[in-house]
Parts: C-alpha cells; sequence; structure tokens
C-alpha cells in the first residue's frame, strides 16, 4: 500500500533526462551533481565537492536541449524535464581542446603521487583523452615562487592551471584568506597579501591548498622528500594522535617508512579538513630518538638497555616488594590520554585486579 | 560535548569561552567559521586577543579567573528580560527557583568590577546568549583550569538550560578535549571514581561486578586522584606505573612533582621517547606508536574510532596493553592472557553499558557516538534529547570566588598559559617533526606594549619570570594579543620550564590544577 506519504513524494518528484535515461532529482541539486549520482564520470578540474561550485575549467560542459551552447553541469541547475546528454562526440572533442590547452600551459602534467591528495587529477585526464599531443606548445602561465623556503608547502605555480581551488579552500572551508589571485590570463599568480612568503601571512600551514590542487603545482614537500624511495605508497586509514576533535586521515606508507598523510575526505569528524599537526607532524614517529628496547636503572644509577624478560621481571618484582612492604594502597597508576583504550583499558585492570584499589587516574587533570 | 562536530555549523549564538579554538582545535574551528559565515553571532570570552575573539562580533577580555561573575551577571541579565525558557524549566529541571532567585543580586555592574570589562558588554553579552536560537557554548581547559573549574562548568550549564539550550540541534555545552583519547581514558576507568563505562566506584552493583570479573575484591569507595597521589609519594605511595604522560613537564609547580617522583621505591614508565618523566624511572618500557598501533580512541564528541598500525614499530617496542598485561601476569594477576587489542576492546565493551552494542568490527566506519546501549541502536550524536540521563538537569547555586592566587605588590602581573598552534604539550611529537621549527623556534612571554614600557621590557629581550614557587627566564613579545595586567606562555618548552612557576591552587573537587592563573612578577634581564 503507498502511504500518504509516499504519494506526496511520488507526485512531486522531479525528473530530468539524463543520456536517453529518466531519472529523479532534488530541488537544488546541479546537473553534475545529478550525473555524478548515477555515475556518468563527468570530468572537472576546478570541482571539489566541499566546495562552491565555480565553473571555471569548463571541462563538465553538457548538453541540454533547447540550449544553444553546452553549459557547465557544475553550476546549472537541474530542471524538470531537462534532456541532458553528458558525452556527445562534440562535447568529448571540446574536452579534450580544453585537456590539451591547460596541460601546455604547464611544465609537466606527471607529477608525484605524494604531491597531494587530488595531485593526479590532470594527469589522469590527460590520458583519459589522449590530450598530450602538444598542439598548443607556447606560453605557459604561473610562475613557481622559489623564495619561499617553507618545509611544508611548495609552490610550484609553473603547474598552476587556475582553478582557485587553493584560494577557494583557504577561504570557504577554513575562513582563513591567506592567498589570492594576482593578474589574470597568462599572468595569473596565486599570491599571499603583498606577495610575502606563506609564513608572514595568515596562512596556518594547514595543508588543505596542497591537497585540493589537481595538478601538483602546491606540494606536499615532507612527503616528496620520498619521492625516491623504493616502494609503492600504501595508505592506511587512522586517526590524527593530536587533540580531540579525532581527524581521519590516511597514512603514506612506502615498505616500513611513513612518508606522509593526507586527510580522508569522508571522516565524519573533519571532512577532509586538517591543521598543521595533523597534515606534517607525523615524522616523531621514526626519528632516531624512539625507545628502541626496555632500560632499566642499574647500581650505577644510571638507566641501561635490556632485554624484555630482564626489564618485566625487574618491573613486576619492585611492584610486588613495594606492595609486600607497605601494603597494596602503595602502588598508583596512571593511564594515557594520548594511547588507545586498550592501554587506558589494561592499566584500570591492572590496578584494579591486582591491588583491589582504585588508584588509578589519566593525565585529564593537569 | 552534548552536540556533534556537525553540529558546530548551526547554532544561531556561539558562546565560546576560555577556548583558543583556532589554535588548539584548529578543525573544529573551521566549523564555527563556516557557522560565522551563515550569519552565526559569536560571543568570546578570553582575556586575550585570540584568533577567535577577533572574528567575535563581541570580545569580553574579561580578567582570568573570574568567569562565574561573568556568568552570574548573564544569567542576571537573560532573567531580568524575560529571555528564560520557563517551560524548560518547567518541564526538565530542578533547582530552578532558587537559582533564578539567587542570581538577581549578580548585576552587570557587580560583574563589571570583578571581570574588568564595561557593564554594558556584559549586558550585551547576556542579551546575545539569551535570545539566539539556538545557543551553543564551547569551552576547553580555560574554563576547567582553576580552582573553581567545577563551578565553572556549573555556571555554563545553568545558562543552557535556563534557556533550554540542551538536546536541541546546533546547541548544547561542547567541551573540546585536548588530547585525542582523554575521553577514551575516562571511557575505559581510568580514573579513580568510575569503573569502565562510568559505572561508579562507590556503587555496590559494580564493585560486585568488577570484582566478580577482575576475581579479586575490589574496594567499595573511591581511589585518590594523581594529584594527591604525587603529594604522597613517598609518604604512602611509593610505586608508581605511568603510561605516556611527560608528568614533570605538563604537571604543575614541576619541583614538586619531580621531587615526588625521585621519592619513590619503584617507578615503571612506558613511553616512546626518554622524556624528562622517564628519565626518572627504575623500568622504561619503549610502547608502539601512532602508525605502530592497533586500537580504539574516542575524541571530544563520543565518537568511537579505529586506529590502524600502517608500519611495524621502531626497535623491540610493544604496545602498551602487551607491556601492562605482562608485567600484571608476572604479579599473577589472572585475566591477562590477550592476544590482541581487538580482544581487550571486546571485553570493555562486553562489561560498559555504554559501549554494549559495539564491537571491535562494527567501529570500522567511525560511524557511532556512544551511548550505544545495545547492537541495534544507531548511537547517540546529541545527548539530552527529550530526557536527561538522570531524570532533570539541575541548577546549581555558585557563588564567584577569588583565584587562590591574587596579583599583590609582589607579583603585580597575572600570568595565563596555554598551547600554540604548531606545538603540542611538552613537544615530544612536534619538536621532534621536521619543519615545525621554521615557524616555532623558541618561546616568549607575550606582553602588552604598555606593560612592556612601565617594566622597561624589550620585544626580543630577555625577562626574568617569578612566582610564589620559582623564576624562569623568558624571551619577550610585546603584542596586544595580551591585555594590560596579564601575559601568557606556554608550556611547550623545556628550556622555559613554565610550570615551575603555576600550581598555585587545584579545584575542590576534580583536583584540576588552576594552571590558568598564576601571579607573576617579570623584570627585564
Amino acid at each position: 500500500m503507498i502511504s500518504d506519504l509516499d504519494a506526496q513524494k511520488t507526485a512531486k518528484a522531479l525528473i530530468l533526462t539524463l543520456d536517453g535515461e529518466e531519472v529523479a532529482f532534488e530541488p537544488g541539486e546541479t546537473i553534475y551533481e545529478v550525473a555524478e549520482r548515477h555515475r556518468r564520470e563527468i570530468p572537472t578540474l576546478c570541482y571539489d565537492e566541499r566546495l562552491e561550485a565555480f565553473g571555471a575549467c569548463r571541462l563538465c560542459i553538457v548538453e541540454v536541449e533547447g540550449i544553444r551552447n553546452p553549459v557547465a553541469s557544475c553550476t546549472t541547475k537541474a530542471a524538470e524535464g531537462m534532456i541532458v546528454k553528458t558525452k556527445t562526440d562534440t562535447i568529448e572533442k571540446h574536452r579534450k581542446t580544453l585537456l590539451e590547452l591547460v596541460a601546455s600551459e604547464n611544465r609537466s602534467v606527471d607529477v608525484n603521487q605524494l604531491s597531494g591528495y587530488a595531485s593526479q587529477e590532470l594527469k589522469i585526464l590527460v590520458d583519459r583523452y589522449d590530450a598530450r599531443t602538444g598542439r598548443f606548445a607556447g606560453k605557459k602561465s604561473g610562475t613557481s615562487n622559489t623564495k619561499d623556503k617553507n618545509p611544508f608547502i611548495l609552490r610550484d605555480y609553473d603547474n598552476c592551471i587556475s582553478c582557485y581551488r587553493c584560494v577557494r579552500v583557504c577561504a570557504e572551508r577554513e575562513g582563513d584568506y591567506a592567498i589570492n589571485v594576482m593578474n589574470r590570463g597568462f599572468n595569473t599568480q596565486i599570491i599571499t597579501e603583498f606577495n610575502n612568503d606563506l609564513r608572514d601571512s595568515e596562512c596556518t600551514f594547514c595543508g588543505q591548498c596542497v591537497q585540493t590542487c589537481p595538478t601538483g603545482a602546491l606540494g606536499d614537500r615532507k612527503a616528496l622528500r620520498d619521492s625516491d624511495t623504493e616502494g609503492e605508497i600504501r595508505k592506511t586509514r587512522t586517526i590524527c594522535p593530536y587533540c580531540g576533535v579525532g581527524c581521519s586521515v590516511d597514512m603514506l606508507s612506502k615498505g616500513d617508512k611513513i612518508v606522509g598523510v593526507q586527510p580522508a575526505m569522508d571522516g565524519p569528524a573533519n571532512e577532509g579538513a586538517l591543521c598543521i599537526k595533523g597534515q606534517f607532524a607525523f615524522d616523531f614517529i621514526q626519528n632516531a630518538d624512539r625507545l628502541k628496547k626496555p632500560m632499566i636503572r642499574r647500581e650505577d644509577g644510571e638507566l641501561h638497555e635490556c632485554e624484555w624478560e630482564e626489564a618485566l621481571d625487574f618491573a613486576a618484582a619492585g611492584f610486588a616488594k613495594v606492595r609486600d612492604k607497605f601494603g597494596r594502597h602503595s602502588v598508583y597508576g596512571i593511564a594515557s590520554g594520548r594511547a588507545p583504550h586498550e592501554a587506558a583499558y589494561t592499566m584500570q585492570k591492572y590496578i584494579r585486579a591486582t591491588y583491589g584499589t582504585n588508584y588509578i587516574d589519566n593525565c585529564s587533570r593537569a | 560535548m552534548s552536540n556533534p562536530l556537525a553540529d558546530m555549523e548551526k547554532p544561531d549564538v556561539i558562546f565560546a569561552i576560555g577556548t583558543n579554538m583556532t589554535e588548539c582545535h584548529p578543525v573544529a574551528a573551521t566549523r564555527l567559521k563556516r557557522a560565522l559565515t551563515n550569519g552565526a553571532k559569536m560571543i568570546v570570552a578570553d582575556p586575550r586577543k585570540t584568533r577567535l575573539a577577533k572574528m567575535a562580533h563581541l570580545h569580553l577580555p574579561i580578567r582570568v579567573g573570574s568567569d562565574v561573575a561573568l556568568l552570574l551577571a548573564m544569567a542576571h541579565v537573560i532573567q531580568r528580560e524575560g529571555l528564560i525558557d520557563a517551560s524548560f524549566i518547567e518541564a526538565r529541571t530542578a533547582g530552578g527557583d532558587e537559582f533564578l532567585e539567587h542570581i538577581k543580586r549578580f548585576t552587570p555592574e557587580w560583574a563589571s568590577e570583578i571581570c574588568e570589562v564595561p557593564a554594558a558588554d556584559i549586558e550585551k553579552a547576556g542579551l546575545i546568549y539569551g535570545q539566539g536560537n539556538p545557543s551553543a557554548i564551547y569551552y576547553t581547559l580555560g574554563i576547567t583550569e582553576h580552582i573553581c573549574g567545577v563551578d565553572n562548568v556549573q555556571s555554563l550549564c545553568n545558562l543552557a538550560l535556563m534557556t533550554g539550550n540542551l538536546g536541541i540541534e546546533g546547541g548544547g555545552i561542547n567541551p573540546m578535549r585536548g588530547q585525542n583519547n582523554i575521553q577514551g581514558a575516562g571511557d575505559c576507568g581510568a580514573v579513580p571514581n568510575n569503573f569502565p563505562g562510568f559505572q561508579a566506584c562507590d556503587d555496590p552493583a559494580s564493585v560486585e561486578k568488577f570484582s566478580r570479573l577482575y576475581q579479586t575484591e575490589i574496594e567499595p569507595k573511591r581511589g585518590i586522584t594523581k594529584v594527591t597521589a604525587l603529594d604522597l609519594c613517598g609518604k604512602g605511595i611509593h610505586g608508581m606505573i605511568i603510561d605516556g604522560e611527560n608528568t614533570v613537564v605538563t604537571d604543575p609547580d614541576k619541583n614538586h612533582c619531580e621531587h615526588a617522583l625521585k621519592s619513590l621505591d619503584h617507578l615503571v614508565v612506558i613511553d616512546i621517547f626518554l622524556t624528562e618523566t622517564a628519565q626518572l624511572a627504575d623500568v622504561v618500557f619503549p610502547a608502539t606508536a601512532w602508525g605502530e598501533t592497533d586500537g580504539v580512541q574516542t575524541n571530544t564528541e563520543r565518537r568511537v574510532q579505529r586506529l590502524r598500525a600502517a608500519v611495524p614499530p621502531v626497535g623491540e617496542a610493544k604496545p602498551d596493553w602487551w607491556i601492562v598485561s605482562e608485567i600484571a601476569k608476572r604479579m599473577g594477576t589472572p585475566g591477562f592472557d590477550y592476544e590482541s587489542a581487538k580482544e581487550i576492546f571486546n571485553e570493555l565493551c562486553e562489561l560498559s553499558p555504554i559501549y554494549a552494542g559495539l564491537d571491535w568490527d562494527r567501529i570500522e566506519d567511525s560511524e557511532y557516538q556512544w551511548p550505544v546501549p545495545d547492537k541495534n541502536h544507531p548511537g547517540t550524536p546529541r545527548l539530552h534529547e527529550g530526557e536527561f540521563k538522570n531524570g532533570r538537569g539541575k541548577f546549581t547555586v555558585v557563588g564567584y570566588r577569588d583565584p587562590a592566587e591574587v596579583i599583590s605588590k609582589d607579583f603585580p602581573l597575572w600570568l595565563t598559559t596555554g598551547r600554540r598552534l604548531e606545538a603540542y604539550h611538552t613537544r615530544t611529537q612536534t619538536g621532534r617533526s621536521a619543519g615545525i621549527e621554521y615557524l616555532l623556534s623558541h618561546e616568549s612571554l607575550e606582553v602588552h606594549p604598555d606593560d612592556a614600557k612601565s617594566l622597561g621590557l624589550t620585544h626580543g629581550g630577555m625577562a626574568k619570570m617569578a612566582s610564589a614557587r620559582g623564576e624562569i627566564e623568558i624571551e619577550v613579545k610585546v603584542t596586544d594579543m595580551s591585555p594590560k595586567g596579564t601575559v601568557f606562555t606556554s608550556f611547550s618548552f623545556a628550556n622555559v620550564p613554565v610550570n615551575i612557576l603555576t600550581g598555585s591552587g587545584y579545584d575542590p573537587v576534580t583536583q584540576t590544577a588552576e594552571l590558568k592563573v598564576c601571579p607573576v612578577r617579570v623584570t627585564a634581564v
């Protein structure tokens, strides 16, 4: 049986024709959003689903019956009864030409995958459309900023295609407005206020501009240190270890080496955002200072490395001795607010089950 | 947080107090910035002109430690202007009459004297918060690290209760947790008053339950806090095990703390580096770090999420749980034959009602926020919807108290401490990450230009800063980020051990240290 509510929904359903197929859409959706839901794989370069649609790259153009020129699907709202074609020969030819033009402005479309989350977008499209023809070789836009020596963000604007995703993510998502666009056309340049280094701007080095750049013009300088390290890049989904927000990240590794971090666009706490710590402060993990073996304090009063068995026996014997001498209320446990649940759980269980007390706390009081 | 992070984009009015969110929780702050873009109004109460304060419609640079006075006067204005939610108070709260009578005395003019901000601004803050629909409160350690930390929190609860801003989308009371798994440490029962899942240590049924599960008789009363334990070191406490905390640098009154740990007969430290605290230990165990450890952590919105190992551990490092279990086994304690983090997490879920609907496999996609009472439950993004866990939301009658120490002729400036964006805690991690130094190479003391002038301090010059407990040297940064009469620094750099100075007092209930207020004297070197 159809309920009243269902009947209303059916009555109000908005329909358009997508490549000959009738599909429903919600009020306010763009043609691009409807087409993506139906897996049309419309190419884009200036699009990032977290940002306001911009309509600059023109790759997402589609034909709409009754409109003479193709329209940008990312900025055109779907309308009742629209007849849309996403992949005609003409459209595909336009797209290839656009990609040839874009590629012609850059020093290279092949950039290292470690550059950033979206860094392969241009390369993938250029290959998909077989657009390495060199037809438009000549004038370039954007000049790499080689004077900004910050250790995090490569500013290789020779590979900039003026999609403004960096400028938009900084403004719309971060609210920092650290960078903007100077000049237009071939003279376009992404700069900070007064063209200073990023350090002297409102930039917080959250790395969002790097991760949304579709060409690797902005690159993750820390990850790129491992460009030549052997091994495939592996991504492991985990959670940032700093504050309590709990941002989802993909940790990048090659072999046994951690080489970088990228934000998880589907992380529920962060939805693709990170800060400088989560983005760039990961290499403490494999720092030379890490403790590698247990240590015990010997007769000379100094800590010395030893084997696990000896250290564990020594630790347990020490607690047994204290308990036997001073009673069960003489031992106290402090769990970490940094280590995972399993650490805190076993610590409290150790105290409660061994001593029968609640002499347990964590570092939340300081 | 009573409300999910996603709600931070939805308030009509944001009241941020004691939180330097753009530096300490930058990703959460991006949501507030979007709320502002969408037209939300923001009140920021913070002595310092933080980035958040600069974005606010109203910034109240209150004197450190005067929060209760501000909040009482805001409540006064809300009542006087008829902005209370009478039906919410009637239906869902207790103690409202007494509270509403209590606040009649506390006018903005009264609070203005204590908070050192104009009465008109306090009036305005009350009006804006009271008129918001909804209004949301965000706070951090600027509220809790005071001798009146509990009073501060309860004052915020009073505001939310009297205006009905609890249990609704875009509202609530939202403490931002400062450490990745400080929420989880509490969830797991690593506190002296609760077993795992917040089952009280003085509740006979819970004591019986855990005594049975852990095969030993657990005493039916709360344990002492870490603060008390440190005070008792060598005088009752003789053995201690510390996991992943650089106690001597993060805790107040560094000299006292160091002395305490040195007076133990047996100190075991588990960490990833040989921290200042580990250097005092009798045994140091190398733990696996982030990226090397499988496990679980809970974020500030109670979201239970999986940590996954990406690479093998450095050296012979082992997971913390394995180390603790091996010690327990050697002491003959039963129940530590764990072979994986999964086994331990599933045990936690089985005996914690708030985690009852969870297990290792169900949290794969980070979709649950506790409480999740059973396997069919979708989780609880928003607390207090429809009803409070304990029946009614209780108003608390609180009064203003001065900080443990107040400024005097000898110590005429207020010192307040905090974090900086680029550094985390004692820099054991960020200090060992390449590049951070480019942005933050050393510590400095933020001093208002007028104070710098009257004290003869120069930007980039050195100063001596002393409190009743000690003295440190620090570089001066002249900036109007600090209000006149108040100086600021962080506790990140070991060569500027600011916690030699702090430690004037503790909240009597939580024993949280008053790290946010410390009278000092600053002199040019």
